[in-house]
């Protein structure tokens, strides 16, 4: 049992949340003008940098380049300062170099990399802020650095954790229910074709219970998508009255090139 | 010493123009459906699923009769034949040299390309070969042309053209590609004083006035006499106008830059730096393009 009363009367939890309640989202794109792509994302108190460099030439050995698709690298780290305790996390540990795998895993999902064969893409992460659903704030902040590259994706991957709190399936998980001791279940989704493009389990759980708490990550995911696509579509509104003067100045012409949509 | 300290609720708030009343633009992100009609052709930042046309980048989409492309607000540069572009050598190798020119894979300058001292009929030796370093070496910065772009999407260049070669003194400055307008001509000598290479790979080069004849010796002179202040303050103010362009979405090609340059000219040039007035450069240059139409 937990020392905490996870959920109190009438289902709020401790943050104040319902348990289908996702915590604030706040994203900023393009926050570092030397890199490729960037983006910061705020998930309630999960603060995440992460920058793209590339598509560019393969570095380190040409023996690493695929001559078919794009090489997918990412860098997770943990700043010192991003937990209660002050404490220097080892870039190159264990904990990090499986985090950056599962990232590439998820990612590989998402980017059509077909398009960059030779290529090289590499995914820098930083928690500025950890407050639980570290892995889900990073994935979702390098989707979002991947777009504001201009790199091709079949969709948007988003990421969403979920826990169980008494019988309850709660989701978007912080850190005292991360840390409660039930099993978290992390999936990434690609949310247009409901495929899964990233999913992990960590503490055991009674299979009846998966089925419960899957359905609850992805509606989260779902929800998590929904709101990105909203930051992105806000995104391009305001950086886009260049493409009006880039195309030749013929009166009328726009309105005829729209496709139409179905 | 003083500093200049700005409050963010105390930003000007500028009357932003939307000019895409007029000219509706069509923007997607990823997954976005364009079109499930059939009959359409897929360009770039596209990708069929089921019959039905998805975006693959987040942008604005542009059909040119049958063929749909969607183009992200920013990219790596994506080479066309017969581009203008600015790069750096990154390595001397064997007949060739590689050049970093902003593209997804570095592009190369074969030596058959350039044009050596003696005119275009000599012939290339291997005592060519062995001076090469000579010629161009790691870090020079040289302007080209795209000759060709290969299957993978790697370009090949040439500088075989008295315009084109190694850059010597000046500033270079990068924008995004996609900032940049194709034009007839991307060699400007500004009337301000300075001379200015927009690059389609979105570097930028802006140096003292090339004379027209004695100077375009292709590079191999390098003209290293003293620049003196006024000129180089001409240069250091296009430089951030440039900048300002860049950061608030604005359209780089000769009369914009020409346009934030006259607009920028009542304040300092180190002014230019400061958020609230590069928005304002832009926002002005932006409107007096937009109400002349160029």
């Amino acid at each position: 049992m937990a020392a905490w009363e996870l959920l109190k009367d009438q289902n709020f939890r401790l943050d104040g949340r319902k348990p289908t309640e996702l915590r604030r989202i706040e994203t900023r794109l393009g926050v570092f003008p030397n890199a490729d792509g960037s983006a910061y994302l705020e998930q309630g108190n999960t603060k995440v940098l992460a920058t793209v460099y590339g598509p560019h030439e393969v570095k380190g050995g040409r023996g690493r380049s695929n001559p078919d698709k794009a090489v997918i690298n990412c860098q997770f780290s943990k700043s010192a300062f991003s937990s209660s305790e002050r404490k220097t996390h080892m870039k190159f540990g264990r904990n990090s170099s499986e985090t950056n795998q599962h990232l590439v895993q998820a990612l590989n999902a998402a980017v059509m990399s077909h398009l960059y064969a030779r290529c090289q893409i590499d995914v820098y992460v930083e928690i500025v802020q950890s407050d639980g659903s570290d892995f889900c704030a990073c994935l979702n902040a390098s989707t979002l650095a991947l777009i504001d590259a201009g790199i091709a994706l079949k969709d948007i991957v988003t990421c969403c954790s979920a826990t169980i709190v008494d019988e309850k399936s709660v989701v978007d998980v912080n850190y005292v229910e991360e840390s409660s001791g039930s099993a978290v279940l992390i999936v990434g989704l690609l949310p247009k074709d409901e495929q899964i493009a990233y999913m992990q389990m960590k503490g055991r759980l009674h299979a009846d219970h998966l089925e419960k708490l899957l359905d609850c990550a992805v509606e989260g995911c779902r929800n998590i998508n929904n709101i990105l696509k909203e930051r992105i579509g806000e995104h391009l509104k305001t950086h886009s009255s260049h493409f009006t003067l880039t195309r030749p100045a013929t009166p009328g012409r726009a309105e005829r090139s729209r496709p139409a949509i179905a | 010493m003083s500093i200049d300290i700005r409050l963010s609720n105390e930003k000007l708030q500028h009357e932003s123009t939307d000019f895409s009343a007029e000219r509706p633009l069509h923007l997607v992100i990823p997954g976005d459906i364009i079109t499930r009609e059939a009959g359409y052709m897929r360009g770039h930042g596209t990708y069929m699923e089921n019959d039905v046309l998805y975006a693959s980048v987040a942008g604005c989409v542009e059909k040119v009769n049958k063929l749909i492309c969607v183009k992200p607000l920013k990219s790596r540069y994506t080479g066309e034949v017969g581009d203008v572009v600015i790069g750096r050598i990154i390595e001397v190798g064997q007949k060739r040299w590689r050049v970093e020119t902003h593209s997804k894979l570095d592009s190369v300058l074969h030596l058959s390309s350039v044009n050596l001292p003696g005119g275009e009929l000599r012939k290339r030796s291997e005592e060519d070969e062995r001076m090469m370093r000579n010629y161009l070496q790691e870090g020079d910065l040289i302007s080209a042309e795209v000759q060709s772009v290969y299957a993978d999407g790697s370009l090949s260049l040439h500088t075989r053209s008295l315009k084109y070669g190694k850059l010597g003194q000046g500033s270079l400055l990068q924008v995004p590609a996609s900032l940049v307008r194709r034009r007839k001509n991307h060699f400007h000598n500004l009337p301000c004083g300075a001379s200015v290479i927009i690059g389609n790979n979105g570097y930028i080069w802006i140096c003292p006035t090339i004379n027209e004849q004695s100077d375009k010796t292709g590079g191999f002179v390098t003209n290293y006499e003293r620049v003196n202040s006024s000129t180089r303050e001409v240069i250091a103010r296009l430089m951030n106008c440039a900048t300002a362009l860049a950061e608030n979405m604005v359209v780089i090609y000769d009369t914009t830059l020409l346009c934030a340059h006259e607009f920028s000219l009542k304040y300092e040039v180190k002014e230019l730096i400061k958020p609230d007035i590069a928005k304002e450069i832009a926002l002005l240059t932006k409107q007096k393009i937009h109400n002349n139409d160029y």
